[in-house]
């Protein structure tokens, strides 16, 4: 027992030894940081997913953010540094990745591919005050409730306003019907948002004729169908995973249904387009194209690009990861100095920035309310069909 | 509801009943001789559906021999597996053949996701085979016919088998008592693996059909229909044939008449099916059709 007690009494004063050591390291490096602020040089933090299962995403948007600095590296006057910060596609990592950009004394920063991630780095960077911008994290929760996080793409939900909009304005719809998974918080956010939306736009409280639940694996549709079918709506409203989708989509046109058939991103699979390619009607909303120019920062984007990759596919994660650079400059520029809090107020204030994804406003949350891109299936591909601008 | 949207439910649920039948007698012929509920026949309906969609693909033969083939290789694979599985644990308590069968269903679904990946795979519908039929505003594929009707041949065999043939008086005679079987003269190695060959032969024909009617098929498929048919297996009476078709077109029609007629519950299909059949065990615990069978001391 004896022996026990006076082990963990040593392990105890090595812990405080290590903690001590530890804090005297951080203030070290506290002091580097103060000299960092004066010098002629501005430091904008990345942590991306740069090895892992991530590393392909974190790769498409750091390209993004290089592509960006390479085009604009100054700000008031003085030059823009990137550190990169790995955070190997762990929530751990990604944490300590925050920790360590905090230490090197950056100003803002940029990331993180993964809404898990930047769950995971968002406390870090908030508890040292230092704003971040997320490129493609699209779960709600990574800026609810954390006054630094922002983002420059949209959270899944506004694409259930997206495809309201473009049901009641551009295919002139009346009536809609909803199916969906009740198992996925997506297809029940995207979904809610579209009843509110499409409620509003219409004028018409009894505009959703018909709302039906799915389970997410299922495969049979043909009953919740026939109840749309019976109700004979303008649109179909069915976001939800590719896969029970696509035998949905199938089945309603072996039904006899014609209504426009509308979903969210995650229709943008292979494995979707292989089931449905041949029929018609079919709409989703999603981030990007590289098809057409929605501003003029796309155009600059899309040509800069394949001047700088030639080999490389553009891809949304790029721009976002551009757009989010470009933001972080410009709140730099608007407040003047490299001050986190005039930084972060100043993001909060963003409106209207023109993006290469689009014209980006934050709201409330942080979250970007943006140009969305409607696609549409046509002989087997997917075709650029519109984009939605926000209302404001 | 106009009867216009009644009658496609009706023919809604006739399709989806007919499937679970189908699957379900499979189920309750192999529990009815061998008092064994093989979970591995679900999973033996997703390799059936993989051999056939091979068959098709990739060694591009006609469907029909195809299908033909994958009904082959299943039944050969289901004798296998109870001679690997199922015969060593044949004298030991029955609740370790049922965990062998729970293993043989993992080692089933993980193969097919290391062998030919977890994504799913569209699954080829024959032209001449599965054609759109519309009657007057109804619409519904050939297979809600097809299903059916050879669900209900399959029936007509097996019960012809079980109760007119030697090999089914066998069976009969396995099904009360193995060892006194066997004293009879009775091969009761033989007996129980034409009972598996004749189960994986069903389930091969159920898991093609399935494959038909919904056709994207992934290693996990067999997971959802063997719950399902084995919940209707066990409404119309576990062991019972004409019951697994009972219990088959009751819980087929039963969830989409539900949706159909309360359109709000429909995300709660699957619970239905739980519901229905745990009234039907507090009023009835043998099942619809089930023999009730008091145990002898």
């Amino acid at each position: 027992m004896k022996v026990r007690k006076f082990l963990a009494l040593m392990a105890a004063v090595l812990l405080a030894a290590v903690a001590l050591v530890g804090c005297g390291g951080g203030g070290e490096k506290a002091s580097s940081e103060d000299a960092a602020k004066d010098s002629d040089v501005i430091k904008i933090g990345v942590y991306e997913p740069l090895t892992g299962i991530n590393a392909a995403g974190g790769e498409m948007t750091l390209d993004g953010i290089e592509l960006a600095n390479k085009l604009y590296p100054e700000v008031l006057g003085k030059k823009v540094e990137l550190v990169v910060a790995d955070n190997k596609s762990e929530k751990q990592e990604a944490a300590n990745a925050v920790a360590r950009l905090v230490n090197e004394g950056v100003d803002v920063i940029i990331g993180s591919y993964g809404s898990s991630l930047s769950m995971a780095g968002g406390p870090v960077a908030e508890e040292a005050g230092v704003p971040v911008i997320g490129c493609s994290p699209t779960n709600p929760l990574v800026t609810k409730g954390n006054d630094y996080y922002f983002r420059v793409c949209f959270i899944d939900p506004f694409q259930g306003t997206v495809m309201a909009n473009y049901a009641v304005n551009t295919l002139g719809a009346k009536t809609a019907a909803i199916i969906q998974d009740v198992q996925q918080d997506y297809s029940v956010g995207l979904s809610k948002y579209f009843e509110e939306s499409f409620k509003e736009l219409t004028g018409d409280e009894n505009a959703i004729v018909a709302k039906v639940n799915y389970n997410t694996g299922d495969k049979d549709f043909s009953a919740q169908l026939t109840e749309v079918k019976d109700k004979n709506p303008d649109v179909i409203f069915a976001p939800g995973n590719f896969t029970e989708c696509g035998i949905l989509v199938e089945r309603a046109r072996e039904l006899g249904i014609k209504a426009p058939i509308l979903g969210g991103d995650t229709w943008e699979a292979k494995e979707f387009l292989n089931r449905v390619g041949d029929l018609e009607d079919i709409y989703f909303s999603t981030h990007f194209t590289a098809e057409e120019p929605v501003t003029e920062v796309s155009e600059t984007f899309l040509n800069e690009f394949k001047k700088e990759y030639p080999d490389k596919q553009v891809n949304a994660f790029a721009a976002l990861g551009f757009d989010s650079y470009l933001l972080a400059l410009d709140a730099i520029e608007r407040a003047g100095s490299t001050d986190h809090e005039k930084i972060k107020e100043e993001l909060a204030k963003t409106s209207g920035f023109k993006g290469a994804t689009g014209i980006i406003t934050l709201d409330e949350n942080g979250d970007a309310t943006k140009t969305a891109i409607i696609k549409k299936v046509e002989d087997g591909k997917f075709v650029y069909e519109a984009k939605v601008d926000p209302q404001n | 509801m106009t009867l216009e949207t009644f009658l496609q439910n009706i023919a809604n649920g006739i399709s989806l009943g007919s499937l679970y039948a189908l699957i379900a007698i499979g189920y309750t012929m192999v529990y009815g001789i061998i008092r064994l509920i093989n979970f591995a026949h679900a999973d033996l309906l997703m390799v059936a559906s993989y051999a056939a969609f091979y068959g098709i693909l990739i060694f591009a033969l006609p469907w029909w021999l195809s299908f033909l083939l994958a009904i082959l290789l299943t039944t050969i694979l289901g004798m296998s597996i109870e001679k690997i599985a199922y015969r060593p644990l044949r004298d030991a308590p029955r609740i370790s053949a049922l965990i062998s069968a729970i293993g043989v269903s993992f080692l089933l679904q993980n193969l097919g996701i290391v062998l030919v990946g977890a994504s799913p795979k569209p699954f080829p519908r024959p032209e001449n085979l599965v054609w759109n039929i519309h009657l007057g505003g109804i619409s519904f594929l050939s297979l809600a016919v097809i299903i059916p009707l050879i669900t209900l041949v399959l029936l007509a065999a097996v019960n012809l088998v079980v109760n007119k043939t030697n090999i089914g008086i066998a069976m009969r005679a396995v099904s009360r008592d193995f060892e006194t079987a066997s004293l009879m003269a009775v091969d009761v190695n033989k007996v129980v693996v034409t009972t598996f060959a004749v189960g994986s032969g069903l389930a091969a024909v159920g898991g093609i059909m399935w494959s038909l009617q919904y056709p994207q098929i992934d290693p996990l498929m067999g997971v959802f229909p063997g719950l399902k048919c084995f919940i209707a297996a066990v409404m119309g009476g576990i062991g019972s044939v004409p019951g697994a078709m009972v219990g088959g077109f009751l819980l087929g029609m039963g969830e989409v008449m539900l949706v159909g007629f309360m359109p709000d519950l429909s995300g709660y299909r699957d619970a239905f099916a739980f519901v229905v059949l745990i009234l039907i065990l507090l009023f009835k615990p043998g099942g619809i059709l089930g023999e009730h069978v008091v145990e002898k001391v």
